[in-house]
C-alpha cells in the first residue's frame, strides 16, 4: 500500500482527482440543496419562468416592454440598458482621459497641475459617492416650470435633461448605428490588411469614401426612419409642469454617464500619461528636425504610438468600467444587474437568474476584450514597422 | 514655431524666474494656457472657500440657522451634529470609545506594515491576527468586562475597517494558495483553478457580493450558512484573492527561471523553494500593483451599502437623510469623500513612493 503512494503519478493522479472532486463536490452540493429549497417552496427549477410575464415596470428601456412582457424581455432591456450605457461612458472616459493626460505630460505646470488635481480627487473616492454625488446634484436642477431653455432647446431640469432630436423610429437608429460600426471595422481591416505596400494617399482617399458612403446612407436610413406626420426635428417646450418633445434623458442614467466617464477618465488619463511617457524623446526630436509643427508632432507621432503603447491596459480598464457599471442599481438605473436583482425578488427562480447573470458577464465581457484585441491587432506596430 | 525648450526637473535651478519662464511662460501659447488655467483654478478654488468656508455654518445643531442662511453656503452643522453616526453607526454611544480605539488600532497595524522591517510573513501574519483580534475583541466586547455589542449595531467607519481589514486577512493567504495551485505542475488542477479564477475575475464584485449576501443560504445545507456580514466577506476575500492571485503569478512570471532551478540543484523542498526563494521576490516585483489592489480593495467596500450594511458611505447618507437635515446631503457626502480620500490618497501615495524605491534598487 505505502509503495503505490510514493509512486509519484499515482500520488499525483490522486492529488488531481482529490482537488476537482472537491470542487464538483461543491457545486452538486449547492444544486442539491437549491433543488430542495425550491421544492419547499413549491417552486419548479428550470428557464421556464422566462415565458411568464414580469407584472412590473422599467423606467428606462430602448425596446418596447409593458408590465406584460415575459421575462426574457425584462433581461434583454436590462442587458441593453447596460450595454447603452456603457456605449455612452466609455468613448466619454477615453475623450476626457487622453485630454487630461495630455496635460500632465504637456510640460505646462499649470496644466499639470489641473490634470493632477483632476485625477487624484476623482481616483482616490469611491465610485459609488461619485455616482450618489451627481445624482444629488441632477435632482436638484430647478422644476421643468423653472427652467429656462439654453443654446437653442436644451433644459436642465430635475426630472431629466432635454435635448433636441428626430422623430425617427428607433429600429432606423439601429440600423444606422450598425451601418457605421460597420464601417468603422472595415476602415480598420483596411488598414490593417495592407501595411507592407502602403501608399497613404490611396489609403486615405479610400477611407474618405468608405466613410462618406457610410456617412450618407446613415443619413438615408434616417430620412427613410422617419415618424409620419411630425415635424424632422423635434425640439422640447416647456408644457403645462412638464417638458414635451425631444429627447429626455433621465437623471439616473445622465448621474451613471458623468461618474462613470469621470472616475474612468481619472484612471485612463494615468494609463494615457505613461503611454506618452513611454514614447522615445527621438520620435518628437525627429519630427521636428523634419519641420513638423508641434501640432503634427501631437497628433500624427506622439499620440498614435502612446495609444498604441497603452491598448493592451486600456482593454483590461475598459473591461473593468463595463464591469463598474453595475453600479447603477445605487441610483435604480435599470442596468442588467438591476434587472436580474428584482427579477430574483419576484420569481424566486434565484440559480437560473444567476446562471443567465454570470454567463451575460462572461459573453460581453469576453467579447469586449475580444472585439478590442482585434483592434490592438489591427493597428498595433508590426514587425519591423518601427522598434520602440 | 518655436519649440519647447526640455528642462529636466533634477537640474538645479538657475533661479526662480528662469524656472518659472520655462515651466509656465515658455512660449506664448504656453502663456495663454497658464493664464486661462490659471484663471480656472482661481474661481473654482475662491467658488470653492467661499462655499466650505465664509459662507459655511460650522456650530452644531443649527440646522434652522442653515435653511434661513441666504448666502448658499455649506451646512457642516450636518457634520458637527451628526459625525458619530458617519464613525460609529448604531454602535450605542457610551461605547463609542471602544469603536474609535478598535479603528485607531487597525490603522496602526496598516501603518506599520508600511514599515520594511515587517516585510517578512512571519512578522506581517502575526502583527495583523493580533491587530485584528484586538479589534474584533474591542468592538465585539463580552470580555474582559466589556459589553457585549453583536455585528448587527456595528456601523460606520469602524465596519468599513472590518470588511477591509478582514478582506485582507482571509484574501492575501488564498490568493498566495490561488497563486501556487495555478502554476502547479499537475494540469487538472492549474486549469481548474485558471477557470475558477477567470470566471470570477469576468464577474462585476456588485455580483459576487449579491450571490453571498442573498443567494448563498439559498444553496447551502443549513448550518453553514453564517451570518451575512460574514459570508459577504468571504465572498469579497475570494473575489479579492481571485485578482491578488494574478497579480503574484505576475510577480513569479518576471523571476529569471534560474532562480527555481538554482534552488532545485541545492536541494531545496517545494515548500523551502516556494517560501524562501520565489514568494519573497515575487512579493518584491509585484508590490505596487498590490498596493493598488489594496487600494482599490478599500474604495470597494462600500459598495456594501447596497447590500443593506451601514459602512461608513450608507451611515453617512442616514445620518443626512432624516427629515431636518435632507437639505444638507451634498456636505455629508463631501465628508464621507474626505474620509475616504484621506485612507485611499495615503495609500496610494505610498504606494507611488515604493514604485520609485523598488525602482532606484533595480537599476
Amino acid at each position: 500500500m505505502t509503495a503505490i503512494l510514493k509512486d509519484r503519478r499515482v500520488r499525483d493522479t490522486a492529488l488531481q482527482a482529490a482537488f476537482v472532486g472537491a470542487i464538483a463536490l461543491i457545486i452538486v452540493v449547492f444544486f442539491v440543496t437549491a433543488r430542495a429549497n425550491l421544492e419547499a417552496q413549491g417552486l419548479t427549477s428550470g428557464f421556464g419562468f422566462l415565458e411568464r410575464s414580469t407584472g412590473w415596470r422599467i423606467s428606462f428601456s430602448l425596446i418596447e416592454y409593458s408590465t406584460s412582457s415575459p421575462y426574457w424581455k425584462a433581461i434583454l432591456v436590462g442587458v441593453l440598458n447596460s450595454l447603452f450605457l456603457g456605449a455612452i461612458a466609455l468613448p466619454l472616459a477615453t475623450v476626457i482621459g487622453i485630454a487630461v493626460g495630455v496635460m500632465r505630460t504637456s510640460g505646462n505646470g499649470m496644466a499639470e497641475l489641473v490634470g493632477t488635481s483632476f485625477v487624484e480627487l476623482f481616483r482616490n473616492v469611491p465610485l459609488i459617492l461619485q455616482l450618489l454625488f451627481w445624482y444629488t446634484l441632477l435632482l436638484a436642477l430647478p422644476s421643468p416650470r423653472d427652467a429656462e431653455p439654453i443654446l437653442g432647446g436644451i433644459a436642465l431640469t430635475g426630472r431629466g435633461i432635454y435635448l433636441p432630436g428626430l422623430n425617427v423610429t428607433g429600429g432606423s437608429v439601429f440600423v444606422m448605428t450598425l451601418v457605421l460600426i460597420t464601417a468603422f471595422g472595415v476602415s480598420l481591416w483596411l488598414g490593417a490588411k495592407r501595411w507592407p505596400d502602403l501608399h497613404l494617399d490611396q489609403a486615405k482617399r479610400e477611407r474618405m469614401g468608405l466613410w462618406s458612403i457610410a456617412l450618407v446612407a446613415g443619413v438615408i436610413i434616417l430620412f427613410l426612419g422617419r415618424i409620419a406626420g411630425e415635424t424632422l426635428l423635434s425640439i422640447p417646450e416647456a408644457r403645462g409642469l412638464n417638458y414635451r418633445g425631444g429627447i429626455r434623458i433621465s437623471p439616473e442614467l445622465m448621474a451613471c454617464v458623468i461618474a462613470i466617464g469621470i472616475y474612468g477618465a481619472a484612471y485612463i488619463a494615468e494609463i494615457v500619461r505613461a503611454g506618452f511617457n513611454a514614447v522615445p524623446k527621438g520620435q518628437g526630436e525627429a519630427g521636428h528636425a523634419l519641420g513638423l509643427t508641434n501640432w503634427q508632432i501631437f497628433s500624427r507621432i506622439r499620440l498614435p504610438l502612446a495609444i498604441r503603447i497603452v491598448m493592451p491596459t486600456l482593454i483590461n480598464q475598459y473591461v473593468w468600467l463595463f464591469k463598474a457599471t453595475t453600479i447603477g442599481i445605487a441610483i435604480s438605473f435599470t442596468d442588467f444587474f438591476m434587472v436580474i436583482s428584482t427579477s430574483i425578488n419576484q420569481s424566486g427562480q434565484t440559480l437560473e437568474l444567476i446562471a443567465i447573470l454570470m454567463g451575460g458577464f462572461l459573453i460581453i465581457n469576453y467579447t469586449i476584450a475580444w472585439v478590442l484585441n482585434r483592434v490592438n491587432d489591427a493597428i498595433k506596430l508590426k514587425g519591423t514597422q518601427l522598434r520602440i | 514655431m518655436p519649440t519647447h525648450p526640455v528642462i529636466p526637473a533634477e537640474l538645479p535651478r538657475q533661479n526662480v524666474l528662469s524656472w518659472l519662464k520655462a515651466r509656465y511662460f515658455a512660449t506664448t501659447r504656453d502663456t495663454v494656457v497658464t493664464v486661462i488655467f490659471a484663471a480656472f483654478v482661481a474661481w473654482i478654488l475662491w467658488s470653492l472657500i467661499q462655499w466650505a468656508l465664509l459662507d459655511a455654518t460650522f456650530a452644531p445643531n443649527a440646522g434652522d440657522v442653515c435653511r434661513e442662511d441666504l448666502h448658499g453656503g455649506a451646512c457642516w452643522s450636518v457634520v458637527t451634529t451628526r459625525w458619530r453616526i458617519v464613525l460609529f453607526g448604531l454602535y450605542p454611544f457610551e461605547e463609542q470609545w471602544r469603536s474609535g480605539l478598535a479603528c485607531a488600532v487597525m490603522v496602526l497595524v496598516a501603518v506599520l506594515s508600511c514599515v520594511p522591517w515587517f516585510w517578512q510573513a512571519r512578522r506581517l501574519a502575526p502583527l495583523w491576527v493580533a491587530g485584528f483580534a484586538t479589534f474584533y475583541v474591542l468592538m465585539r466586547g463580552g470580555y474582559f468586562g466589556l459589553t457585549e455589542v453583536t455585528e448587527q449595531n456595528w456601523g460606520g467607519l469602524s465596519l468599513t475597517i472590518f470588511i477591509f481589514a478582514g478582506v485582507s486577512l482571509l484574501g492575501m493567504p488564498l490568493a498566495i494558495v490561488f497563486a501556487l495551485l495555478r502554476r502547479s505542475n499537475l494540469p487538472w488542477i492549474a486549469r481548474t483553478m485558471a477557470l475558477v479564477i477567470d470566471v470570477i475575475r469576468s464577474l462585476p464584485m456588485l455580483s459576487i457580493m449579491f450571490t453571498f449576501a442573498i443567494v448563498l443560504p439559498f444553496v447551502l445545507p443549513e448550518g453553514l450558512t453564517g451570518d451575512k456580514l460574514y459570508r459577504v466577506i468571504v465572498g469579497y476575500a475570494l473575489f479579492f484573492a481571485c485578482y491578488q492571485a494574478e497579480i503574484i503569478r505576475g510577480g513569479m512570471q518576471a523571476l529569471p527561471n534560474g532562480q527555481e532551478e538554482a534552488a532545485k540543484a541545492l536541494g531545496l523542498s517545494y515548500w523551502h523553494r516556494i517560501g524562501h526563494v520565489i514568494l519573497p521576490q515575487a512579493f518584491r516585483n509585484a508590490l505596487p500593483p498590490t498596493i493598488n489592489q489594496f487600494v482599490i480593495t478599500f474604495k470597494e467596500t462600500s459598495l456594501v451599502t447596497i447590500i443593506g450594511f451601514f459602512d461608513v458611505m450608507a451611515s453617512g447618507r442616514a445620518a443626512s437623510g432624516t427629515a431636518d437635515w435632507n437639505f444638507a446631503v451634498i456636505e455629508m457626502y463631501v465628508f464621507v469623500g474626505l474620509i475616504f480620500f484621506v485612507f485611499v490618497f495615503s495609500l496610494s501615495r505610498y504606494g507611488a513612493y515604493l514604485e520609485r524605491r523598488l525602482g532606484v534598487g533595480q537599476r
